[in-house]
């Protein structure tokens, strides 16, 4: 088996107890959630903290509550299972229950955590792997060397964002919490994200994700999930699209919204569903037919790259394919 | 004396089966589901050391200096080793030993492994590891087994011919000529099987330990303790009868555990040096670097047939891509074309397999060892005879039927042979008849059919001593000790000597215990491989035991004054035939015919007839019995993404008598569901470097159970004259036609001819892109050419 590297763990009970641990323990320290990432990345050497402070403990970064406007509050800590499971995120929020509930397998949902989703570092399969494999390589930009095996004489990390919960939250208008001791600030999730892989979000010292904000949807509102892989579970998405569509009370798409994932280091928002289906009734053969040129739009505007496994033409492929099914699961009110 | 002679497949007691032909439960199999099982793992010695090992990051390279000065000096390491200390070469084919536990002036393959190290714990171990300091001078690596046959600088391993040939042989029988000539049909084509690996979920371990009388003791996951014994015998230059070799429960094998590995000399090596145990544990990582998977094969193949559908001629040329070393690739060479040659009958039959070396993780014997990529390629094109010439599939199949007691055009005798059978139950299972060529487009079913041996009479290295030994130890108390040095690896061989020992003896199954794979306390077996285990060992436990109720029938009859044909042993009791009345436990029979003969005991075996061709390789593949398998698949194509769901699959096979059916179903469950993982989604590749693509459990990619189709099992049940009670093999078999099928049901479905694995969805989305660009040509030419306007 290989060896977790050594370091001190801390388990505070508060979250005050874990921001001042991190503003002690500045770089040295990482925090850690449900650990299904951060600890297979330290076995392979990629991250090497002295300290971890981990969040189990702190009661109130879990559990799903709805606002007084009808949105939710999601605790950063609460694992992917229950978001996937809990009624509430499956009425307001389909699309990210299908999310949620599709993230690798039924063990890493339980300990998985829909904050260690969002703050998931990215991938690439150049780099999650051993050291000893690394090395025999020459080790990669993203971590340990300087060149890139993606794209021959590539100077920027294209590891792909690689978080199933993300398309939803952002097709969702979610925003994040974020504390540091003594302060906190609340961004837009779109505004999280760097295109570079090597770091895609912009995040500070000393910071712990604490919430995740989705504000209310609107009655007529669908969404859906679809997800490529390999296998019918553990795998990691070769690629991840949620849709949302917001119907007024005729029935007719008076909102769409598509984002993408597993493409490049950072989501991408495909430009032009609003105004594709705008005024379409789900169901009818104009929205069908319009899903046409949508998903062929769609399929332009994304460029999988050999960053993760899996045939890149055929994966571009899959977004022309999958932009159309996962509409339809959405008009249906089902997951594809 | 070869146990062959001396009992046939009826039942001990002349009726029916007490324990044979009934769904036990495996003797390990509580132990196991508990935790309560040992693994090699498990084992904790007071002062063992871990030892780790260093590997090359070259594909390709000449050692030019290692310096372990620095990694000795670090507190905690009681030992650093490199080639220099194990220079000996083995291999598990003495004649091709071109393996050393560390390497010895050159590296083959990017994980190939230089030097060890033994420390108080594993950390200290890779820390040291960091602080050797090897200098390497690169050479030119060969990653394409194309390149390796037509390039012959720099060689991977020197060889007289200064090529990079590691086997090659090439066999004719008829006159295939004249039969590609004179022939109604021949088709023609390429197939190519990708590298697959076993993926056992145990990963390679062993513990050394040297004990005060310089008794040198090994707990290793191999399949083959005995040799493991030689091996280290050989490389240690130890006398053998100072070294015991134990092989505790196992987490899976597949073939991966059969050779010896450089683990076994090093923790050995490191016992000797330090005088402490020593324990290596390999990663997942390294397990993938171990390897001794599937062979990739580049096959081309003609097949000559008649308008009846009768399979005139098959001819085959075969690159096989091996690897950085031997291993069993002397074996796999013959085995890509010697076990072709059923269950179809024909008479002219020509394959030319060449073996290279190239710069990866070495090639070995994968469950269905040789003849599961060849069998691939020709039920695929047996599949495309039959669409030629407007013959079912199955039809085509039962034409060609090599029957029973026969021989094969290379000289392998056959003795039963349940292939129609099995044919005849896929079919009526899967409603064939009624669904085949008639599903909606995008579903559709495949056959296929192949054979397997049951153990070879090939003994890997040259001798007249039995293949199989059994010994029994009878105690008073009623209990049968069984001793055996077959290797237990998951398949359940020591519930199945338990079954046969428990028959022969009319006992209860818990009055039988079982010892196996300790070469201390075991009678020499040959070990878990080529599917020979039930076959001899079991004849060869049949054979002990029938000894031992001899005397026991005799003390009883001479007790009881009556014919010996009147006492039968059953049930935990010895009875009286014609005065049930008069009957004793066991116990009492046992304690009866101790007093009669003195301490009890017994000693079986078992050896293989003279089979085989006479020529050069015809021992290699000739086995006593074979087995018989077909499989259908059903295939749902989804032709937008190119994706295939198998919603499930058909087996039958013929293992000849089912000692425990539901042991016999679980391997053939486990084979199908190994076939067609490899067909869709495993893929043990290489990339630029050499270095493996994804040596991890996240991405090689193995089903789950929710990619696993429904499987059904069929047990054809051959009664084969020579296998204990009629059995033969069941656990490689049923793996073959699995992935043929699989290429022939997706013909069904959407018209299209896969003959390259793995089926990736991008393979189907091309295939299918061709399919309707040559539609759309075909049409309009038609359109072209038919101007005659309609009436």
């Amino acid at each position: 088996m290989l060896r977790l590297p050594q370091f001190e763990l801390i388990e505070p009970s508060s979250l005050y107890g874990a921001l001042a641990a991190l503003a002690e323990h500045g770089p040295d320290a990482m925090v850690l959630a449900g650990g299904t990432d951060l600890l297979p990345n330290m076995k392979h050497g990629l991250f090497e903290p002295r300290m971890l402070v981990s969040l189990a403990g702190i009661e109130e970064l879990r559990g799903v509550q709805v606002t007084s406007e009808g949105g939710l509050s999601i605790g950063a800590m609460t694992p992917l299972a229950d978001v996937a499971d809990h009624p509430e995120v499956r009425r307001r929020a389909p699309a990210l229950a299908q999310a949620a509930g599709l993230v690798a397998g039924p063990q890493l949902r339980s300990m998985g955590t829909l904050g260690g989703n969002v703050m998931l570092d990215t991938r690439c399969q150049w780099y999650n792997q051993t050291h000893f494999w690394r090395q025999a390589l020459g080790f990669c930009l993203k971590k340990d060397g300087t060149v890139c095996h993606v794209v021959a004489g590539g100077k920027r990390c294209v590891a792909a964002a690689s978080n199933d919960s993300v398309p939803a939250l952002t097709t969702l208008g979610a925003s994040l919490r974020f504390e540091r001791l003594g302060q906190a600030r609340t961004i837009a999730i779109d505004e999280l994200w760097h295109s570079d892989g090597a770091n895609n979000k912009r995040t500070e010292g000393g910071e712990i994700l604490t919430r995740i904000e989705i504000p209310a949807t609107p009655a007529g509102h669908l969404g859906a999930y679809g997800k490529l892989r390999d296998r019918g579970s553990i795998d990691f998405p070769l690629l991840g699209m949620a849709v949302r569509l917001d119907l007024d009370d005729q029935g007719l798409v008076e909102h769409a919204d598509q984002v993408v994932v597993a493409l490049v280091a950072r989501p991408v928002r495909i430009k032009g569903v609003h105004e594709a289906l705008l005024g379409l009734r789900p169901g009818s053969a104009d929205f069908e037919q319009a899903l046409v040129p949508l998903a062929e739009a769609a399929r332009r505007q994304c460029r999988p790259m050999a960053n993760i496994p899996g045939d890149e033409d055929w994966r571009r492929e899959m977004v022309a394919v999958f932009t159309r099914r996962t509409f339809l699961a959405a008009a249906e009110g089902a997951s594809d | 004396m070869a146990a062959r002679d001396q009992h046939g497949p009826q039942a001990p007691w002349g009726d029916a089966f007490q324990v044979v032909g009934k769904p036990h439960r495996k003797v390990d199999g509580m132990a196991k589901a508990t935790g309560q099982a040992i693994y090699t793992d498990d084992i904790q010695l007071p002062g063992m050391l871990h030892a780790k090992l260093l590997r090359s990051p070259h594909a390709h390279a000449n050692i030019v200096s290692i310096d372990t000065q620095k990694a000795r000096a670090i507190p905690g390491v009681h030992a650093v080793i490199t080639g220099a200390d194990l220079p000996t070469r083995y291999g598990v084919i003495p004649w091709t030993m071109d393996e050393t536990a560390l390497a010895v002036d050159k590296v083959r393959f990017i994980g190939d492994p230089v030097a060890a190290v033994a420390a108080v714990d594993e950390d200290t171990a890779n820390l040291a590891l960091n602080a050797i300091e090897v200098e390497y001078e690169l050479l030119h690596a060969y990653l394409d087994p194309r390149e390796a046959l037509e390039r012959g600088e720099p060689t991977i391993h020197a060889n007289k011919r200064g090529n990079n040939v590691s086997k090659q042989v090439d066999l004719a029988f008829g006159d295939v000529d004249e039969a590609l000539e004179s022939a109604d049909l021949v088709v023609e084509g390429d197939y190519s099987f990708h590298g697959s690996t076993h993926g056992a979920i145990e990963p390679h371990c062993a513990v050394a330990q040297v004990d005060a009388q310089g008794l040198l003791t090994l707990w290793s996951s191999t399949q083959i303790t005995h040799y493991v014994h030689r091996a280290l015998a050989h490389v240690l230059d130890l006398p053998a009868h100072r070294i015991r070799v134990i092989q505790p429960s196992l987490g899976g094998a597949f073939g991966g555990k059969s050779d010896p590995f450089a683990l076994e000399f090093v923790t050995a090596k490191m016992a000797q040096m330090t005088g402490r145990p020593v324990k290596m544990l390999w990663t997942r990582e390294e397990v993938f670097y171990a390897h001794r998977g599937r062979h990739p094969m580049q096959m081309h193949y003609k097949t000559a047939a008649d308008k009846d559908g009768k399979v005139r001629a098959v001819d085959a040329k075969i690159l096989i891509d091996g690897g950085s070393y031997s291993s069993f690739g002397l074996v796999t060479t013959y085995y890509s074309g010697q076990l072709l040659t059923g269950p179809y009958a024909f008479p002219a039959y020509r394959f030319d397999s060449t073996r290279v070396f190239t710069n990866k993780p070495p090639c070995g014997p994968k469950r269905g060892h040789g003849s599961v990529q060849p069998r691939f390629a020709f039920e695929v094109q047996l599949d495309e005879v039959a669409e030629k010439l407007g013959i079912d599939p199955i039809e085509i199949r039962r034409r060609n039927y090599l029957g029973e007691h026969t021989q094969t055009v290379n000289g392998q005798r056959i003795t039963s042979n349940g292939f129609l059978e099995c044919l005849d139950k896929v079919e009526r299972a899967s409603a064939w008849k009624e669904r085949h060529g008639k599903l909606p487009s995008g579903r559709g079913l495949g056959v296929a059919g192949s054979m397997y041996i049951s153990g070879t009479n090939y003994p890997i290295y040259p001798n007249d001593m039995p293949q199989a030994g059994i010994q029994l130890k009878v105690d008073r108390s009623g209990l049968v000790m069984v001793f055996t040095g077959g290797n237990d690896i998951g398949q359940g061989s020591n519930s199945v000597v338990a079954y046969l020992v428990a028959e022969e003896l009319g006992l209860e199954l818990d009055a039988v215990r079982v010892i196996a794979a300790d070469t201390d306390l075991c009678p020499v077996d040959l070990g878990a491989y080529s599917s020979r285990v039930t076959f001899m060992v079991g004849n060869a436990a049949i054979d002990a035991a029938r000894k031992l109720r001899k005397l026991v029938v005799q003390a009883l009859a001479e007790k009881w004054e009556v014919p010996e044909q009147r006492v039968r042993l059953v049930g935990g009791f010895a009875v009286d035939l014609e005065d049930p009345e008069r009957h004793v436990p066991s116990r009492e029979a046992f304690q009866l015919a101790e007093a009669r003969f003195d301490t009890l005991g017994s000693t079986g075996s078992y050896n293989t007839p003279t089979l085989g061709g006479d020529y050069r390789g015809g021992t290699i593949g000739a086995s006593p019995a074979y087995s018989f398998t077909a499989h259908i698949v059903e295939v749902e194509v989804d032709e937008e993404t190119g994706r295939i769901r198998v919603p499930k699959v058909w087996c039958a096979h013929d293992c000849g008598r089912a000692l425990n059916p539901m042991l016999v179903a679980g391997q053939i469950e486990g084979s199908v569901y190994m076939g067609i993982a490899e067909a869709l989604l495993e893929n043990h590749d290489m990339n630029r470097f050499g270095l493996h693509a994804g040596p991890s459990l996240l991405d090689y990619r193995m089903p789950t159970t929710i990619d696993t189709p429904e499987i059904e099992a069929l047990i054809v049940e051959s009664v084969d004259p020579e296998g204990p009670y009629g059995a033969k093999e069941a656990g490689e078999g049923p793996l073959h036609s699995a992935i043929p099928a699989l290429s022939n049901a997706i013909f069904d479905a959407c018209g299209i001819r896969l003959r390259h694995l793995p089926f990736t969805p991008a393979k189907v989305l091309a295939a299918l892109r061709e399919k309707r660009a040559r539609e759309a040509a075909d049409a309009s030419v038609s359109t072209s050419t038919s101007s005659t306007p309609a009436v």
